[in-house]
């Protein structure tokens, strides 16, 4: 069982995290920058099924050179190898232009399924399993918060807001997890040391046939055009119980549609 | 970016171990060379994680619910053992070990710095693998193969953790008058009879076994320290297959109620009192490292580590509370500007009062300026053991003798101020235990007192470093500040080079002086003024090696570092001139002073 779990490299979503002025975009310079939270149970899930049937596990990203730490830390937990998709002209691409990057990069990859984390905690738009099943033509099995193999079959619980769906599809298939699925192992020490030894291929937007005129924020389909801080916390209201305090809390609660 | 973490700040070892120190050029030597700055990074970051997520969040619950004896078992809070499982899963036991013996070959300076988040986040629940570590070294170093098959692997596996049981309710400091007996048997093994006191993790159910490293006589041999011997005292005995055999005899007596320290167990331990018989027969059945009689020189030739290790805890306890406090300063509002007074205007963050920003840069000089320290230390631990010369191992050798003392007792003065100076700026709070900023004060207080106390260090830097080989710790150290402060010509620190200097020169005369008396007992009456002093200067030359590192820095991490360094150079450096002045006096008063009249 050969699996491509989808890595992307994200700012903490613990630390203070901006956009650009110059052009709107994500500021990765200054971010202190981690592996996204949610991809890691797809990892977890990965090697865990790998464990059991055998097989490897290979990590993909798409991003800058400082991504190779997301990489790092993916084979540090036990992923076998990685390709690393990095070229400036990819720089501002939309959801549907990068889509077409890890297309092109699965395309000259062998596997049996490609599992990914149910958003990235930076955009959180949760769009690009199904923009993969689009265009490699692949089953979407999204929102697992269980994973089954079964021979050439995936079966996965989708987690709902009420329960799950269970769902199953032939492999080749494209899943992606929820952090309701497992918890992800840290990295051993050992496996901080053998990842330094796993091959990382690096490809450029050449080596995938794509034209650079085709990515990138100059055609991305969508862009930022606008953002503002979040407003500073206000005062605070000041409640008097007068004997009916309980009363004013909750119609400050339901003011606010809290309740 | 600012650090968000309220246990260390890993933006401060970046910087000292990479800005400074540079650790990466380590990885050249032989030892080192399946490392490289991604690994390091690479365990510092899983180290920030496990700490954050597994050892901080039951600091607390551990301190309010400390260890209890029931049925003669010791019974800790669940979160322990959790922790200290997914701590020895990671491999993080192994970090320094060598690689024969299943460990990571990591720097010591790399090592200290990842078990800091440790100590940090949770003192009590480090402890324990900081013991098994110091003892599994300490059986590498002077253990026989088949011990260290036998014991060290279990314990770097996690599976067995380890205590070193010196002290007894009557010998504590004076280890000399230790009674515990060792009456070798005709297999080639010792039985032990005795009390031993004050030891942490000497009893708990985190392990399938203890490994006990024990002081006792042996009858017949030398008096006082001279016969002093080592041994290997399990719980359980061994098999040949390494299977857990017999219970031995070495039973917990009682378990001491701390101040601090709460998660960690500290024990009275019986050893052959008959309660349980190894063998049919009463005796704890021990097993003799290294050669008889040479106990405690076994033991002391891992104290240098053992020490700055402690050290290291004192000042990452004084850390944590710096951070704590600083957060706090920043959204605590309270009162107003002296230049703007009016009512209606609204309150500012505490951090605005320039008291409250004086006692914050005081805990910081002394919580960042013993990190470093530690790290210096630590660094010179690997120069001594991996330097490509013997003349550069040699030299690492005698500085890091020297500074030992400093590097464990300096940590273990002023991070606790660093502590007292958290709460204060708390106010109130601070006194409460609703903020963690008092347990961080109760846990930092034992590191004075254990690993020799204040007395000890400071009896062992005036008393003996400072005379060794004819003063040759004390000239290469002047040299090595003097060629810090050479650096600094020319720079914005030339003055504060100037004043080291001058401390430098009169450390030097004030040592002449206090040996030059005559009377030893006069000279060493004044030791602890002398170890303050000598510690004061020491921080302040690792101040302004930091300063001249940040030189070329302009965020406001690098202006901080040119702010602490300064406070330190102008509010903390003079002080050592009124001790200088005390100790050239040649004082008698604590000396002359009669028991009658106190």
């Amino acid at each position: 069982m050969n699996i491509v779990v989808l890595v992307k490299q994200v700012p903490d979503s613990g630390s203070e995290r901006k956009l650009d002025p110059a052009d709107n975009t994500v500021a990765r310079a200054a971010a202190d920058n981690v592996i996204n939270e949610m991809d890691e149970y797809a990892i977890e899930e990965a090697l865990t099924i790998k464990e059991a049937q055998g097989g490897e596990v290979t990590v993909l990203t798409v991003g800058p050179d400082s991504a190779t730490d997301a990489i790092r830390k993916a084979l540090s937990m036990g992923a076998d190898k990685a390709v690393h998709v990095v070229d400036d002209a990819i720089h501002g691409s939309c959801a549907v232009q990068t889509s077409a990057v890890i297309a092109a990069a699965l395309g000259q990859m062998e596997y049996d399924l490609v599992m990914c984390g149910a958003e990235a905690t930076d955009a959180q738009l949760s769009v690009m399993p199904a923009l993969l099943a689009e265009r490699l033509g692949l089953p979407q099995l999204s929102g697992a918060r269980k994973v089954t193999i079964e021979g050439g079959t995936a079966k996965v619980e989708r987690q709902t807001d009420g329960g799950f769906w269970a769902l199953e599809a032939p492999l080749p298939a494209i899943i992606s997890t929820w952090d309701t699925i497992n918890e992800p192992r840290y990295p051993s020490f050992k496996g901080i040391m053998a990842a330094k030894k796993k091959p990382v291929e690096t490809r450029s937007l050449a080596d995938l046939g794509l034209d650079a005129g085709s990515v990138g924020l100059a055609s991305a389909t969508s862009k930022v055009l606008d953002f503002a801080g979040r407003p500073p916390k206000g005062e605070g209201v000041k409640v008097t119980d007068e004997g009916d305090g309980a009363q004013k809390f909750v119609d400050y609660l339901a003011g606010q549609k809290i309740v | 970016m600012p650090s968000s973490s309220l246990i260390l700040s890993r933006r401060d070892l970046d910087f000292l171990l990479n800005e400074w120190l540079d650790v990466e050029s380590l990885t050249k030597r032989a030892r080192f060379t399946e490392h490289s700055r991604e690994t390091f990074d690479a365990v510092l970051d899983l180290a920030e994680q496990i700490a954050t997520e597994h050892f901080a969040p039951h600091n607390r619950k551990a301190d309010e619910n400390e260890p209890r004896m029931v049925d003669g078992k010791v019974q800790l809070i669940p979160e322990v053992a959790e922790a200290l499982t997914v701590f020895a899963e990671a491999g993080l036991m192994a970090g320094e070990f060598d690689e024969e013996f299943g460990g990571m070959q990591l720097p010591h300076v790399v090592g200290q710095a990842v078990f800091a988040w440790f100590k940090a986040a949770n003192v009590g629940t480090s402890a324990y693998p900081f013991l098994t570590m110091g003892n599994a070294r300490l059986l590498l170093a002077h253990g026989s193969r088949e011990q260290i098959d036998t014991y060290v692997a279990p314990e770097i596996e996690g599976r067995w953790f380890g205590t070193m049981a010196l002290s007894e309710p009557q010998a504590g400091s004076s280890l000399s008058d230790i009674t515990t007996k060792a009456v070798p048997q005709d297999d080639g093994t010792y039985r032990l009879t005795g009390n031993k006191m004050w030891i942490s993790g000497g009893d708990h159910e985190l392990t399938e076994n203890i490994v006990h490293l024990v002081l006792a006589k042996i009858p017949g041999g030398p008096p006082g320290v001279k016969g002093i011997s080592l041994f290997i005292v399990p719980k359980f005995l061994v098999n040949a297959d390494g299977s857990l055999g017999e219970r031995n005899d070495v039973v917990l007596a009682g378990l001491n109620h701390k101040m601090g320290y709460r998660g960690t167990t500290n024990t009275l331990l019986n050893f052959g009192e008959g309660v349980h018989t190894p063998g049919g027969r009463a005796g704890a059945v021990g097993y003799l490292v290294g050669e008889q009689h040479r106990g405690l020189t076994y033991m002391f030739h891992m104290m240098n580590e053992a020490r700055i290790g402690v050290g290291m805890g004192a000042t990452v306890l004084g850390y944590t509370g710096y951070l704590h406090a600083l957060e706090y300063a920043r959204t605590r509002t309270q009162g107003r500007p002296p230049a703007g007074k009016d009512p209606a205007t609204p309150m500012v963050p505490i951090v605005e009062h320039a008291d409250v920003r004086r006692m914050l840069l005081a805990a910081k000089s002394y919580a960042e300026g013993g990190l470093a320290l530690g790290l210096y230390c630590a660094r010179l631990v690997d120069e001594e053991q991996t330097a490509e010369t013997a003349d550069e191992r040699a030299r690492a050798h005698l500085l890091l003798e020297m500074l030992t003392p400093i590097a464990k007792a300096w940590p273990s003065q002023w991070g606790p101020v660093a502590d007292d100076l958290a709460i204060q700026v708390h106010g109130g709070y601070g006194y409460t235990r609703d903020y963690p900023v008092e347990q961080f004060y109760r846990d930092n207080r034992l590191n004075p007192i254990h690993e020799g106390t204040q007395g000890v260090q400071s009896l062992d830097l005036l008393g003996r470093k400072v005379v060794m080989q004819g003063g040759a710790g004390l000239a290469l150290l002047g040299e090595t500040i003097t060629a810090t402060t050479a650096r600094a010509a020319g720079t914005q620190w030339a003055g504060f080079a100037a004043d080291l200097d001058a401390a430098v020169a009169r450390l030097a005369s004030v040592t002449a002086t206090l040996w030059g008396a005559g009377d030893p007992d006069v000279t060493l009456a004044n030791s602890h003024v002398y170890l303050e002093a000598a510690g004061h200067l020491v921080v302040a030359w690792l101040w302004l090696e930091q300063a001249l590192a940040a030189e070329a820095g302009t965020t406001d991490f690098h202006e901080g570092k040119r702010a602490a360094a300064r406070y330190f150079w102008r509010w903390e450096l003079p002080r050592t001139r009124a001790w200088f002045d005390l100790l050239e006096s040649l004082d008698r008063t604590v000396l002359d002073t009669r028991d009658a009249w106190l």
